[in-house]
């Protein structure tokens, strides 16, 4: 009860930190420190999706930049052909986000739904390497196909719009990427507490036991496999549109890593985790970067410390043992 | 299209093939007899490749830069074994995957650091200089000789796991784990050598390898990547998957690189049928993984039944 | 016949060349308890695992109620009633008694995708949930993490979970297993009032809970059935003496 209480805490605290931070920046007409803050969001939102499948099922995916790639391809390509005035596939491009974000997660999730149909008839370590696998086709594909700039990458010359809001504008695109993170997180919350969360979580812990009561893991785990890619395909969209560009780096197999190193860092299966994990390895790029080159080499030896030391991340080190009961 | 340059793609890719072989044995080893993933397996190529390119640039001597990328990589292995690596061999694959990429991050950095952020250029050898008559192809014969050398060092590296006492509690290690212990061998020390041994294949893959490409950091992990490929094809542990498999991939790969932009070209205009060609290409080794995982979950020659 | 729930014909299984389930038919009748004895390398597992699903035959059928499951999955089995307690308890070792019952509850309404809802509010599958446990003795442990209940208490809830599941019959794997005497005999009583909702398919090595429990016994010898009878008959029956409970002896 009392690390329950302290989670909860630490989540608001940490809510409320990561508005407060780009708003004094608002105020103070900072506008690195903003775009900072977005890239947080949106990392985050990115191993919201990812802690879906490892964090509550369990499933060690080493491929999820694959969806973070097609989501930020979905709103490149549109915002290309709306920029160009020519269709794509018989349809007109857009630069609205909203249209944008639908197509995004429903691109990410049929593809999550082949590669995980398919990967999730292996387990263990096949299962960590068929998901890399296909997330190395991808990031091939996008780099040898050369319509949408191969290995240059696709500039997207004009941020895509959000009604009511002007994206152009470093707070208005971070008060969006805070707004859609709150919504991941409350998604995420009740997922977990609901028929579907208990069921997938049990299947995590003893699938025999969760098959012998009558729940089928496959249809479990494959839909929530789907609902991880979506969620980190939305996160990609918006990436792109922050970054207004696109390029196959998005699909390396190191941002699968990163991805993975962020939900660590935060604490596995937490709600915050991700949020944490994202302040976490943003913060250690600007701070670290900032003082030497070799950065990277400090990164690897707090991660090697987290792994080897400190199993919870910061959520568990600080609010102690997760509790799901 | 000559018959001539498909000979010479088709000795390409099994020259490609026999480097990633000594690459994937080494991994295939590791996992097979401590179950562990290694991601970092990667940087003791890139380690390798650069002790090599130094000492040969430092004393001109190609064979001294070999016996040094060779020592380096063994000793490294042997140090992360004994650090960090042994902390792991209980921990999920989960953390494997994540101490391991950490040491991606520690090592490339630390070469970084001692190297300095340029690329280093590797020399051939004055003896293997030029080029050798096939027939109807004069090939490299760098080339030749690295396919030489891949082949000789699979023959011992079998001899070594068939014949002697270290090869027997290798084989020992990969079936039973209590068993070896129960037989009064010192696992830990078991376990270091074997890392070390797996590490010394990487360093010779990559001493080899520098000498026909930049030695550059960051150039251990896309071999890393085929080197998982290879060995989820072959069958995790096997050493004779990995053998196929790198040759499989090896093959594979070159000879889809070269094919498919041709072959597409026969119905596509020449710019299109390149991209399309080439896209596939770059996926096909890819596919080929995904589809033998999806009709044999456990690659073609499972080690363990 | 109508009043067999659960029946097995000519089921076989083997393992290359050992046979470990030969040509066995059985039912499984309302109100009884059936035992099935046998010694270690019997084959008991095996069929087991054939019954609830995790091993496919190699010959043979199981009918459940009147309806052919040999195609079904685990977990299909599982909704259609097929309850099954495992020989070594195999819980959700985070979730506390409570969820772990009601998983169970949950799955046999068969709506396990629901995203929204929360659990936590769910009244019903609270309430259930609890008088189940009340019914076994758990009520008071109801909030534990299953990882942390004693042995004793974490066979109560094997069966606890499989009462939850709707159970047209249980399959019951050694439960008495390292009760002591006590709770064995606690547990005897208990099965004895359950049956009567369902029957009861039991696995066990207590030879005394087994002749006090069942109304029927069968013993299974290298992966066949030697002898199937009311306790009196196996007792008597030479063929099972020699076969089994003189080995059962030299133990």
């Amino acid at each position: 009860m009392d690390n329950a209480r302290k989670e909860w805490g630490l989540n608001a605290i940490l809510a409320l930190v990561l508005f407060a931070v780009p708003l004094w920046a608002w105020l103070a007409n900072e506008p690195f420190i903003i775009t900072l803050a977005t890239r947080v969001a949106i990392l985050a939102i990115a191993a919201v999706g990812l802690n879906i499948a490892l964090g509550l099922g369990g499933m060690v995916s080493f491929g999820h930049a694959l969806y973070l790639g097609l989501g930020g391809y979905v709103a490149g390509i549109a915002a290309h052909h709306a920029f160009n005035g020519t269709p794509v596939l018989g349809l007109a491009g857009t630069n609205q986000m909203l249209p944008i974000w639908a197509i995004a997660m429903l691109v990410s999730g049929a593809v999550a739904g082949v590669v995980g149909a398919l990967s999730l008839r292996t387990s263990g370590i096949f299962f960590i390497m068929i998901t890399l696998a296909f997330a190395q086709m991808g990031f091939f594909f996008a780099l040898s196909w050369p319509a949408y700039g191969g290995e240059d990458g696709l500039p997207i010359f004009m941020r895509n719009q959000f009604p009511g809001m002007n994206t152009s504008r470093p707070w208005d695109l971070f008060v969006i990427a805070y707004g859609v993170l709150m919504v991941a997180l409350l998604l995420f919350a009740l997922l977990r507490g609901a028929r579907f969360g208990a069921a997938l979580m049990a299947i995590r812990q003893n699938p025999d036991r969760a098959a012998a009561v009558g729940i089928s893991p496959f249809g479990i785990k494959l839909t929530a496999f789907v609902l991880s890619g979506m969620l980190t395909g939305l996160a990609g969209a918006m990436m792109a549109d922050l970054t207004r560009f696109v390029s196959p780096a998005m699909m390396a197999w190191t941002m699968s890593g990163e991805l993975i190193v962020i939900i660590i860092l935060g604490g596995v299966g937490r709600l915050f985790g991700p949020v944490a994990g994202a302040a976490i390895l943003v913060g250690f790029e600007v701070f670290f970067g900032g003082l030497t080159e070799h950065w990277k080499l400090w990164l690897g030896l707090v991660l090697l410390a987290v792994v080897l030391f400190a199993r919870g991340g910061l959520i568990g080190l600080i609010a102690g043992r997760a509790r799901h009961g | 299209m000559t018959l001539a340059l498909m000979l010479e793609q088709l000795l390409n890719g099994v020259q490609f093939g026999l480097m990633l072989f000594l690459m994937s044995a080494g991994l295939t080893l590791v996992f097979g007899v401590m179950g562990l993933i290694n991601l970092a397996h990667g940087s003791l190529y890139m380690i390798g490749a650069f002790l090599c390119a130094a000492v040969a640039g430092a004393t001109g001597n190609f064979w001294l830069g070999l016996m040094a990328g060779i020592a380096a990589a063994a000793a490294a292995g042997a140090l992360i074994e004994v650090v960090v690596i042994r902390r792991l061999y209980d921990r999920d694959h989960l953390d494997q995957v994540l101490a391991t990429f950490a040491l991606i991050l520690i090592l490339s950095e630390g070469v970084r650091m001692v190297f300095g952020p340029f690329p280093l250029y590797l020399n051939v050898p004055d003896m293997f200089r030029g080029t050798v008559n096939l027939g109807i192809v004069d090939y490299s014969l760098y080339r030749l000789a690295l396919i030489g050398f891949g082949l000789a060092v699979a023959v011992g590296l079998w001899a070594l796991i068939a014949k002697t006492r270290l090869g027997i509690r290798i084989r020992a290690g990969e079936s039973d784990r209590e068993m070896i212990a129960a037989l009064g061998v010192n696992i830990r020390a078991l376990y270091t050598v074997v890392f070390a041994l797996g590490a010394a294949l990487a360093g010779l893959a990559g001493a080899l390898v520098g000498a026909i490409q930049s030695v550059q950091v960051g150039m251990g992990e896309p071999v890393l990547i085929l080197a998982f490929v290879v060995i989820v094809i072959g069958g995790i542990g096997s050493i004779k998957g990995a053998m196929v498999g790198a040759l499989l991939v090896g093959v594979i790969d070159t000879m889809g690189r070269f094919l498919l932009p041709r072959l597409f070209a026969l119905f596509l205009d020449t710019s299109q049928a390149m991209g399309v060609g080439a896209a596939l290409a770059s996926m096909l080794i890819y596919l080929l993984m995904a589809l033998i995982l999806i009709f044999r979950p456990k690659g073609l020659f499972p080690a363990n039944g | 016949m109508d009043d067999v729930v659960l029946e097995l014909r000519g089921m076989c299984r083997s393992f290359g060349a050992l046979k470990a389930t030969d040509d066995v038919s059985l039912t499984l009748r309302h109100g009884e308890v059936h035992a099935l004895i046998g010694p270690n390398g019997a084959g008991k597992s095996t069929l087991m695992g054939l019954i609830s699903g995790r091993t496919t035959p190699d010959a043979g059928s199981v009918w459940l109620a009147g309806q052919d499951i040999t195609g079904l999955s685990v977990a299909q089995r599982a909704r259609l009633g097929l309850a099954r307690s495992f020989q070594v308890s195999s819980l959700i070792p985070e979730y506390s008694a409570l969820r772990n019952v009601m998983l169970a509850l949950q799955a046999g309404e068969g709506h396990s995708y629901r995203f929204l809802r929360p659990v936590v509010f769910d009244r019903t599958l609270q309430r259930v949930g609890r008088d189940i446990l009340d019914r076994v003795g758990l009520a008071a442990r109801a909030s534990v993490d299953a990882a942390f209940l004693s042995h004793g208490e974490r066979r109560l809830l094997e069966i606890a979970v499989a009462l939850a599941m709707k159970p047209q019959c249980f399959l019951l794997d050694e439960p008495m297993a390292g009760l002591g005497v006590e709770g064995t005999a606690r547990l005897i009583t208990f099965l004895q009032g359950l049956k009567q909702q369902a029957p009861i398919l039991l696995v066990e090595h207590d030879m005394d809970a087994v002749f006090r429990l069942a109304d029927r016994i069968s013993v299974l010898v290298y992966g066949r059935i030697i002898a199937s009878g009311t306790v009196a008959e196996i007792r008597a029956n030479p063929l099972v003496r020699a076969a089994y409970l003189g080995e059962e002896s030299t133990q």
